[in-house]
C-alpha cells in the first residue's frame, strides 16, 4: 500500500512499499498556478535535499520552485511532461514529476498527512 | 489601412532579386579568402526594395501606442513626454560620428558633455559622483551593487553576501542582487505599505551588504522612516541603495543623498525624459556618496587641472561593466532635457507629477478600491474595482482601457494586493487629459456593473484581441523559419 | 513658473489642489520629514530655450573632431546607414512606446522583434535569439552566466586571449561578482587561440563554457575546425563572439557547431555615437532557450484566429522570477533591434556580403601598401584576416606621427594598441582616394 504525504509548499510524495517515492505537485497547487506550460526537471541520478529546490514549474505568468519534500536520489523523471506539461493540470496526483529513492525515511514524519494538508489549503484559500 | 496586406512579415514581402541598397563604388580588387573559413549557405534574409521596406515598417508602427499617441499611465515607468529637441541634439554628427576609441584630444566635447551631465546628476541626487556607463536601470542596479561589494571587499569584510529587499520591490532588485552574487533577504511591508522597521532591525547582521529601497516605494508612498532606517543600516555596517526608478516626484523636493542613501541609480529614460524606444536603449547612471567614488567602474571621465578631460582607470574600481562610456546618445538627450527645464523646471516637475497622481487618485477612489489612504507621490495603487461582485478583474479593466484609447496602467504589481492597478500620470499630462481619463475609468466601472461581459471580453477594438499566451509558451515559435514550417 | 512641457494653468493647479484637499503644492509633501527636504536651488543653469540648448551643444560639438574617414574598428565600425532607417525609427509610435507588455496595442514592436529574432538566428546559424542585449561585451558576460546555469555544478569559463580586451574586461567583472572562475586560453604567435592549450585546460572537467571570437580582436578569422567537438566532449558549451555584419560572409557559429552566439550588431549600420547605443545580441540552440536571458517574442493566435505576437517564456524573467531569474535585464536596446532589422531588410544577404567584401578588399589593399612602405610590418602575417589587420611599426615614433598626420587629412587612421601596434579597419565607407592619402603619409614618415 502506498501512502501520500504533503509539504507546506504543496508538493506531495507518494511513498511505495519498496521505499521509493513519486513526487509531484498537489491538485491545489496546479489550480493556483493555472495552465502549466513547462516543468524544469532534474536528471536521473541527481541528488535532492529536503527543503531545497530540485526544479521549477511554470505557467504563463507565474513560476514556482519545486521543493524536495525529502532527500534522496532521482531514479526517474516523468518524460511525458516534457511534451505535455498540461498533464499536471489534468491530474496532478497521477502525473508525478520525479521518482526518488528516499535516503532518510524519518524526514517523512515532518510532512503533512491528507487531513492536515487539506486544512492548510483551506486556510490559504 | 489594409491590414490583411500590410500585416505581413517582412519575409512575406520579400521577392528574389529585389534590393534596397546601393553601396559606394568598390575600387579595390576583390580578395578571395580560404573557402573553409567562409560561409557555405547564405542566411535567409528578405530581399526587399526601399519603398516596400518603408511602407512595411511605417504600417507596423501604426499598430503601436506611444506617449505621443496618448496617455500612458503605466505605473513605475514614468512615461513622460519625450521632448523633440532631445532627438535633434542626439542625431547631430558631432555626437553620432565619433568612434569610441578616438584619441582623447579629438573627443574633448564628448567627454565634457559626459562630465557636465555626471555633475548635474550628482547635484540632483545629492551624491558625490556619478558614472554614466551603465546601459539601463537594471544594469545600474547591478553596477551599484558591485560598488557595494567592492567597498566591503576593500575592507576585507567578506562575510557580507546578503541584500535586504522589501517585499514590494521591483523584481529587478532581487534579480540584480543575484547576478551580483548576493543572496536575498526579504523584509515585510506594514499595512500602510512602508518598510517595517521592527522587521528590518533583526535582519541587519554582519552578513548584510546592503539594503535596497525605492523612495517613494512602489506603492507611491514616501518612506518617512528613512532617516531611522539609514541609521540602522549604517550602524550595522551595511550600505543603503536607492533604486532611482521612482526619483521623478523627488525632483526639486528631496535628494536621495540627503536621505542617507550611499549608492543610487537613475533611469534616464524615466526621470530624464529619454524615449523608451519599445524597451530601450535606456541609460542607468550610478551615483555614490563621498568615500565610495574610487569603486565606480572604469573608465571614468575626469577633468584635469588645465581644463581638459581625460579617461581614467584605477585599480580600486569595481572593474568594467561596459566596453564603452555607455549609451552616449541617450546621455546627450538627458542633458538636453535638464538644460531645457533648468533648475526652475526641475523644481516644478516633481510637484506636478505628485499633484497629477493625487488628483487622479482622489477622483477615482469612489469606484476603485484604494487600499492605502493618504498622500501618494508620483503614483498610487488601487486594488481593483470597489465592487468585486461583478467578477470584473483588474486585467479586464486594463484591456477595456485599450478600447478607449489609453495605454493600460501597470497591473498585478506590486504583489501586495491581488488586483493591483498602478497609475502614474507624470507631470506632462494636462488636467483635461486626466479628466477625460477619469471619466473613462468611471465609465468602465459603471459598465462593469451594467454590462460585465463587455468588459470581461475586452479589448474589442484593437488590431488583435486576447492572444493565446498559453499556446505561445507551450509550443514556442520564435522565428520565421519555425512559423513558415508550420 | 510654467514650462513649455508642463500643461498646467494656475487655475488647473488651484482646482486640482482643492480636489486633493490641500492648499499648496508643498502640502502634498507633508509626509516628507522637514529635515529631508531640499531647500536650495539645484546648481544647474536656468531654463533654456531650444535655441540656447542648440548653441550649448554646438559649442561642445566644436570641441570634437569628426573624421571623414574612420579606420578605427576594434569591434565598432563605420558603415553606410540608409536614410530610411533614421526616418522609420523616429516614428513616435516606435520611439515613445514602452516595453510591449500589452500585446493588443504593441504589435508593431512585437512583430519587429520577431523579425529581428528571425534574422539574427539565420545570420548566426542558431535556432533562437532573444530580443537584444545592451552591447556585445555584456552579451558575452550574460552568455557565460547562462553556460554556468546550464552546466549545473560547473563553475569555470575559458576565454581566448584573442577576444577583444574590452569584452574580456566586462566578462571578468561579471564573473568576479557572480562567482565564476575565468581562465584565459593563451594565443599562438599567429594571433590565434592555442587549441592544444584549450584541450589541456578542458581536461579538468569543470568547464561550463568556452569563449572564442570570429573574427577575433585582431581581425583574424581563426580556423575552429574540431573545436566544438573538443568542447562538447568535455561537456562544455562553445560560445562564439562575433561581429554581426560579417556573418553573412564568414563561416557562421552554427556551421562551426557553437551552442551560444553573442556579439555586437553595431556593425549593421548603427552610428558610432561614441560608444552607444549599440546592440548586443545573444542567440543559441533551442535546447538552451529556457536558460536565455532577456525577452523573447513568440508567435501565436488571438481570439479571432489572427496571427499575433507576444512576449513569451516570461517565467524566466526578473519581473516574475525575481532572484531566480536567468538575468536581471529588463530594458534592452529595443529601438536598435528595429534599426538593424530595417538595415538587414534593405541590404539582404547579398548587400551584407557585398559590404563585407568591400571591407576585405580595401583592407587587403591598404595592408599591402602600408607594409610596402617599410615603416610597418604585419603583426600576424600568417593568419587570414577580414577587413581589419594589426600592424607593427618598425620605429616607435611612427604610429603617433602617422595618426597625427592622418588626422589633419580628416582620417582616423586606426586604434593604437601600443607604441608599436596599430589596428586598422576598412569598410565600404573608405574611398580609395583617402586610403591612397594614408599610404602617402606612411611613405613620408
Amino acid at each position: 500500500m502506498s501512502k501520500i504525504y504533503y509539504s507546506p509548499s504543496h508538493e506531495y510524495i507518494r511513498v511505495e512499499e519498496d521505499g521509493t517515492g513519486f513526487i509531484g505537485i498537489s491538485d491545489f497547487a496546479q489550480h493556483q498556478l493555472g495552465n502549466v506550460v513547462y516543468v524544469d526537471m532534474p536528471e536521473e541520478g541527481d541528488e535532492i535535499t529536503a527543503g531545497e529546490d530540485f526544479g521549477a514549474i511554470e505557467s504563463v505568468k507565474a513560476a514556482s520552485d519545486l521543493i524536495a519534500p525529502v532527500s534522496g536520489t532521482v531514479i526517474a523523471v516523468n518524460e511525458a511532461l516534457e511534451d505535455n506539461p498540461r498533464l499536471v493540470n489534468e491530474d496532478a496526483m497521477t502525473n508525478w514529476i520525479i521518482k526518488v529513492e528516499i535516503s532518510d525515511s524519518t524526514e517523512l514524519d515532518t510532512l503533512l498527512d491528507e487531513e492536515a494538508y487539506k486544512a492548510l489549503c483551506e486556510n490559504e484559500h | 489601412m489594409n491590414r490583411d496586406f500590410y500585416s505581413n512579415l517582412i519575409f512575406e514581402v520579400s521577392r528574389p532579386g529585389r534590393k534596397g541598397y546601393k553601396l559606394p563604388k568598390n575600387e579595390f580588387e576583390k580578395v578571395a579568402l580560404p573557402s573553409q573559413l567562409m560561409r557555405e549557405t547564405a542566411p535567409e534574409l528578405p530581399e526587399v526594395d526601399e519603398p516596400s521596406v518603408v511602407r512595411h515598417y511605417n504600417n507596423l508602427s501604426t499598430n503601436n501606442f506611444g506617449v505621443d499617441t496618448g496617455f500612458y499611465p503605466l505605473g513605475s515607468c514614468t512615461m513622460k513626454y519625450n521632448p523633440k529637441i532631445n532627438e535633434e541634439i542626439a542625431s547631430h554628427p558631432s555626437i553620432t560620428h565619433l568612434h569610441p576609441m578616438q584619441p582623447e584630444s579629438t573627443v574633448q566635447g564628448a567627454l565634457e558633455l559626459y562630465h557636465i551631465l555626471q555633475g548635474y546628476l550628482a547635484e540632483i541626487g545629492g551624491m558625490k559622483e556619478f558614472t554614466l556607463n551603465p546601459f539601463a536601470g537594471a544594469h545600474g542596479e547591478l553596477t551599484g551593487l558591485m560598488v557595494i561589494r567592492a567597498y566591503h571587499m576593500s575592507r576585507n569584510d567578506v562575510k557580507r553576501v546578503k541584500v535586504i529587499v522589501p517585499d514590494s520591490a521591483h523584481g529587478t532588485n532581487p534579480a540584480s542582487a543575484a547576478v551580483a552574487g548576493l543572496e536575498i533577504v526579504e523584509v515585510k511591508s506594514r499595512e500602510d505599505g512602508t518598510v517595517d522597521v521592527d522587521d528590518l532591525r533583526p535582519l541587519l547582521d554582519e552578513t548584510i551588504a546592503a539594503v535596497m529601497m525605492t523612495n517613494p516605494n512602489t506603492l507611491g508612498i514616501f518612506e518617512k522612516n528613512i532617516p531611522e532606517i539609514a541609521n540602522l543600516v549604517h550602524e550595522a555596517g551595511a550600505l543603503l541603495y536607492y533604486d532611482g526608478a521612482n526619483l521623478n516626484p523627488m525632483l526639486g523636493m528631496a535628494r536621495p543623498g540627503d536621505m542617507g542613501f550611499d549608492v543610487m541609480h537613475i533611469n534616464l529614460h524615466k526621470t530624464f525624459s529619454t524615449p523608451h524606444g519599445g524597451g530601450g536603449p535606456g541609460s542607468g547612471p550610478v551615483g555614490v556618496r563621498e568615500g565610495l567614488e574610487q569603486f565606480l567602474p572604469n573608465p571614468r571621465v575626469v577633468k584635469n587641472n588645465d581644463g581638459s578631460y581625460s579617461l581614467s582607470t584605477t585599480e580600486t574600481a569595481l572593474g568594467c561593466v561596459s566596453a564603452t562610456l555607455g549609451n552616449f546618445a541617450v546621455q546627450a538627450r538627458a542633458l538636453a532635457y535638464i538644460l531645457s527645464l533648468g533648475h526652475e523646471g526641475l523644481a516644478e516637475a516633481g510637484k506636478l507629477a505628485t499633484l497629477n497622481a493625487n488628483y487622479v487618485k482622489e477622483r477615482l477612489r469612489d469606484s476603485y478600491l484604494l487600499p492605502i489612504d493618504g498622500l501618494c507621490k508620483h503614483e498610487f495603487v488601487f486594488d481593483g474595482l470597489k465592487d468585486k461582485s461583478t467578477g470584473v478583474t483588474t486585467l479586464n479593466v486594463a484591456k477595456r482601457l485599450l478600447d478607449r484609447g489609453y495605454h493600460a496602467p501597470t497591473i498585478y504589481f506590486p504583489l501586495l494586493f491581488h488586483e493591483a492597478l498602478m497609475i502614474e500620470p507624470t507631470e506632462t499630462e494636462s488636467k483635461d487629459t486626466l479628466d477625460e481619463f477619469i471619466s473613462v475609468m468611471h465609465d468602465i466601472a459603471r459598465e462593469a456593473t451594467e454590462d460585465p461581459e463587455t468588459v470581461k471580453t475586452a479589448p474589442h477594438l484593437t488590431p488583435v484581441t486576447r492572444p493565446d499566451d498559453t499556446e505561445a509558451a507551450l509550443h514556442p515559435i520564435v522565428t520565421w523559419s519555425e512559423l513558415n514550417a508550420k | 513658473m510654467s514650462h513649455r512641457y508642463f500643461p498646467h494653468s494656475q487655475e488647473d493647479i488651484a482646482s486640482m489642489l482643492e480636489t486633493c484637499g490641500v492648499k499648496t503644492m508643498d502640502d502634498l509633501y507633508a509626509d516628507v520629514p522637514e529635515q529631508l527636504k531640499f531647500k536650495g536651488t539645484y546648481n544647474v543653469p536656468s531654463e533654456m530655450s531650444e535655441h540656447e540648448v542648440r548653441k550649448f551643444f554646438n559649442a561642445l560639438g566644436r570641441k570634437n573632431t569628426t573624421f571623414d574617414t574612420i579606420l578605427a574598428g576594434a569591434g565598432y565600425y563605420d558603415h553606410q546607414a540608409p536614410a530610411a532607417i533614421g526616418s522609420l525609427i523616429s516614428r513616435s509610435e516606435f520611439l515613445t512606446a514602452y516595453t510591449p507588455y500589452q500585446p493588443e496595442i504593441s504589435q508593431g514592436t512585437l512583430q519587429y522583434i520577431f523579425e529581428y529574432q528571425s534574422m539574427m538566428t539565420t545570420l548566426t546559424g542558431m535556432e533562437v535569439s532573444n530580443a537584444s542585449m545592451y552591447d556585445g561585451a555584456t552579451a558575452t558576460a550574460e552568455a557565460i552566466m547562462m553556460a554556468v546555469a546550464a552546466g549545473r555544478k560547473k563553475n569555470r569559463i575559458l576565454i581566448s586571449a584573442t577576444v577583444a580586451p574590452s569584452v574580456k574586461s566586462v566578462v571578468y567583472t561579471y564573473a568576479k561578482y557572480h562567482g565564476i572562475i575565468v581562465d584565459e586560453i593563451p594565443a599562438t604567435n599567429n594571433g590565434t587561440t592555442s587549441i592544444p592549450d584549450l584541450e589541456q585546460m578542458l581536461s579538468s572537467g569543470d568547464v561550463a563554457g568556452v569563449v572564442v571570437a570570429t573574427p577575433n580582436f585582431y581581425g583574424i578569422l581563426e580556423d575552429y575546425t574540431g573545436v566544438a567537438d573538443i568542447c562538447h566532449k568535455a561537456k562544455s558549451l562553445l560560445i562564439m563572439h562575433c561581429i554581426a555584419g560579417d556573418l553573412a560572409s564568414i563561416k557562421s557559429p552554427g556551421e562551426w557547431g557553437a551552442d551560444i552566439t553573442v556579439g555586437d550588431a553595431q556593425s549593421l549600420g548603427i552610428p558610432l555615437s561614441y560608444g552607444g547605443p549599440y546592440l548586443g545580441f545573444l542567440c543559441a540552440k533551442k535546447s538552451l532557450m529556457r536558460k536565455m536571458p532577456g525577452r523573447i517574442v513568440g508567435a501565436t493566435k488571438d481570439s479571432e484566429g489572427r496571427r499575433t505576437f507576444v512576449l513569451t517564456l516570461q517565467a524566466r524573467e526578473q519581473h516574475i522570477r525575481r532572484e531566480k531569474a536567468t538575468s536581471n535585464i529588463c530594458s534592452n536596446q529595443g529601438l536598435m533591434a528595429l534599426y538593424v532589422t530595417i538595415y538587414m531588410s534593405l541590404l539582404g544577404a547579398k548587400g551584407l556580403r557585398e559590404t563585407t567584401e568591400a571591407g576585405i578588399a580595401g583592407a587587403h589593399w591598404l595592408c599591402n601598401k602600408l607594409t610596402a612602405t617599410g615603416k610597418f610590418t604585419q603583426t600576424y602575417p600568417d593568419s587570414v584576416y577580414l577587413n581589419e589587420f594589426c600592424l607593427t611599426a618598425t620605429d616607435a615614433t611612427y604610429i603617433d606621427n602617422f595618426m597625427q598626420q592622418a588626422e589633419t587629412e580628416g582620417i582616423l587612421a586606426g586604434v593604437k594598441l601600443s607604441d608599436n601596434n596599430l589596428l586598422i579597419a576598412v569598410t565600404e565607407t573608405a574611398s580609395k582616394e583617402s586610403l591612397e592619402k594614408l599610404v602617402e603619409i606612411g611613405n613620408n614618415l
